[in-house]
């Protein structure tokens, strides 16, 4: 099927602002839900599901989450991984205190637990701006580093610092084996990417990109600084907490403050700039870039058959990586997303150059 | 058109004995005059004579050390921008402060937030009242966007249009606020002779049709005299003249100002 919008007429306004209003695209999205859904538990190794695909999904929620802060409302932000730990020991705690509580309650709340710190933080966005908010935000992930790893209270006074998840039962519905837990997490993520999608097309979502743009213009035109700065922290604070719950039950089963340290925090902030500020597809493309990139660096002397150490491997690994977001920085600093948007334009019009 | 022809209302804004200084530098010494309802008001002066911060005085963005702006029978000195942006007051931007990275349709509809009143959780799931919202404010901002002439570009974002359609997209943000007060801080600044008749065009109709009264700054003299009802006078923050276009022209201060004086 070429890629053509010719003849999909719009009559209504609701057809014109519908989320994929062209018709091929609609398909697309679908056909990859399903394919996601339908055939992917079947064709996919144990290894692509633990190493890459939860991981991928987990990431990307928190990557939607930190792109509605710095790419939807222009506010930077270093402390995700903080409010990830949030999110995580949040989770722990409801779970191991109101054990009778529903799973997808318990993670909610973990979200909601975010939330609060995160607009707590958020605050001083209203005094500070651009580096000095990175900076304060760079305060609350070593506060939150150091409380989850000093007050025992969080960890429930675990001698080694190291909690784990307990098993997860959604309404009778035993989530074991990868298979499942991908399940479970490709859900959430696709619940959870539509409702972020709904908010940036929606009135919040214009007021946080007036603040981004122009934040004298659109306090002139009536959107209150206030409202605007702390909704973007509180809705970003819960998609990046209810990612950390996952990333911890889910993914991690066992964790130690370390595993939401701030390189979490600068991955993601990798994570939206590669992707795309300011694109919940771009939170998607940077969230698989920077997952399977290293593993991709890590299998590539074999392909090649070269014979190296893991150490040297490592340290190539790091290099290459520094060198692609050097190169994605000054080639498209508009991320992947933009690259997509440029080769569905292209395509529009294929096979004519104009 | 004739003024006399004209009809205004009461005394919609009033501005008595404003002033405004930054540090040492006095931007505005007891400024007073005020404006009528459906009136076309026009502000002059030479560069740096206080227009642009009379402008922001009025709307909110500065906070005047002395004097007080009565707006619609309120009296009041300092105010936030949102606030006046509720109670009716919009502005436009001598240098363009469109939101560069959104769309035309998105810019206007972003004028209209003000309207809108959906609790967060249900713009999330976009269901219901949430979207029948959205829809009728659609609907009123392709109202503007027709009135504008700009139905080709409202999905372009607004950084990559020409600068005549940016100050048209401008005006019309401003208007999808349904405003009572206009604030037209030099709209036609770096256009040509068409553009600008487009834009005159446009501010008459928007006085006349939605009969929004309407305070400019303007340099072109032409277009000063040839739209408003009556012109005040800024010179080194202070007020020079106030009248009709034709007390102004034979006014000696603000020949003075402009044209100097023989030493």
């Amino acid at each position: 099927m070429i890629y053509r919008e010719t003849g999909q007429y719009k009559t209504t306004y609701e057809a014109d602002q519908q989320l994929f209003p062209i018709l091929q695209d609609r398909i697309f999205v679908l056909l990859v839900i399903a394919f996601a859904f339908g055939a992917v538990p079947f064709l996919a190794s144990e290894y692509l599901f633990r190493a890459i695909l939860t991981p991928f999904l987990i990431l990307s929620l928190a990557a939607i989450g930190l792109n509605i802060l710095v790419g939807y409302c222009g506010q930077v932000s270093l402390g995700t991984g903080g409010f990830m730990a949030v999110g995580a020991y949040a989770a722990y705690n409801l779970a191991l205190r109101l054990p009778d509580l529903n799973l997808l309650v318990v993670f909610v709340l973990a979200g909601l637990c975010a939330t609060v710190v995160g607009v707590l933080f958020g605050l001083p966005s209203l005094r500070i701006k651009g580096f000095y908010l990175a900076v304060a935000t760079l305060a609350a992930q070593f506060f939150l580093d150091w409380a989850f790893a000093r007050i025992g209270w969080f960890t429930n006074y675990a001698p080694s610092g190291s909690v784990s998840a307990p098993p997860l039962v959604i309404l009778g519905w035993e989530v074991v084996g990868p298979v499942r837990k991908y399940l479970l997490v490709l859900g959430i993520v696709c619940v959870f990417a539509l409702v972020a999608r709904n908010l940036v097309r929606g009135a919040i979502g214009r007021s946080w990109m007036a603040m981004r743009d122009m934040d004298v213009a659109a306090e002139v035109i009536g959107i209150r600084p206030l409202y605007a700065k702390v909704t973007a922290f509180a809705v970003s604070s819960f998609f990046v907490g209810l990612s950390g719950a996952l990333w911890a039950f889910v993914y991690l089963g066992a964790w130690e403050p370390l595993a939401f340290d701030v390189n979490r925090s600068f991955q993601l902030l990798f994570m939206v700039i590669i992707g795309g500020l300011g694109s919940i597809l771009g939170s998607f493309l940077g969230a698989a870039f920077i997952v399977i990139l290293p593993l991709a660096l890590n299998q590539m002397p074999g392909w090649l058959g070269v014979e190296m150490s893991t150490a040297l491997i490592s340290h190539i690994e790091l290099m290459v990586f520094g060198a692609l977001i050097v190169f994605f920085l000054i080639v498209e600093p508009h991320g992947l997303a933009r690259l997509w948007a440029i080769g569905k334009e292209k395509l529009r019009l294929w096979p004519f150059p104009h | 058109m004739s003024t006399a022809a004209r009809e205004f209302g009461d005394v919609i804004l009033k501005v008595e004995g404003v002033s405004l200084a930054f540090g040492g530098v006095k931007a505005l010494t007891e400024v007073s005059f005020d404006v009528r309802e459906h009136e076309i008001r026009a502000i002059i002066g030479p560069n740096g004579a206080g227009k642009s911060s009379m402008l922001n005085v009025i709307n909110g963005v500065y906070h005047p050390q002395q004097g007080q702006v009565t707006y619609r029978g309120e009296a009041r000195r300092a105010m936030d921008p949102h606030r006046a942006a509720r109670s009716g007051i919009a502005r436009t931007f001598q240098n363009l402060a469109l939101f560069k990275g959104m769309s035309v349709l998105d810019n206007l509809l972003a004028g209209r937030n003000l309207m809108m009143r959906m609790p967060i959780l249900l713009q999330a799931l976009r269901v219901g009242p949430a979207l029948r919202e959205e829809i009728a404010h659609r609907k009123r901002v392709e109202e503007i966007i027709d009135f504008l002439e700009i139905q080709h570009v409202r999905k372009t974002p607004v950084g990559r249009l020409p600068y005549g359609l940016q100050k048209r997209v401008d005006l019309g943000r401003a208007l999808a606020a349904e405003p009572r007060v206009l604030l037209l801080d030099e709209p036609m600044a770096g256009m040509n002779v068409e553009e600008k008749q487009d834009m005159c065009r446009f501010i008459l109709d928007v006085n006349d049709e939605f009969g929004t009264t309407i305070v400019l700054i303007e340099h072109d003299m032409g277009v000063v005299m040839d739209l408003s009802d009556r012109v005040a006078v800024l010179d080194y923050g202070r007020l020079i003249g106030d009248g009709t276009p034709d007390e102004i022209r034979a006014n000696q201060a603000v020949i003075d100002a402009y044209l100097g004086v023989k030493h």
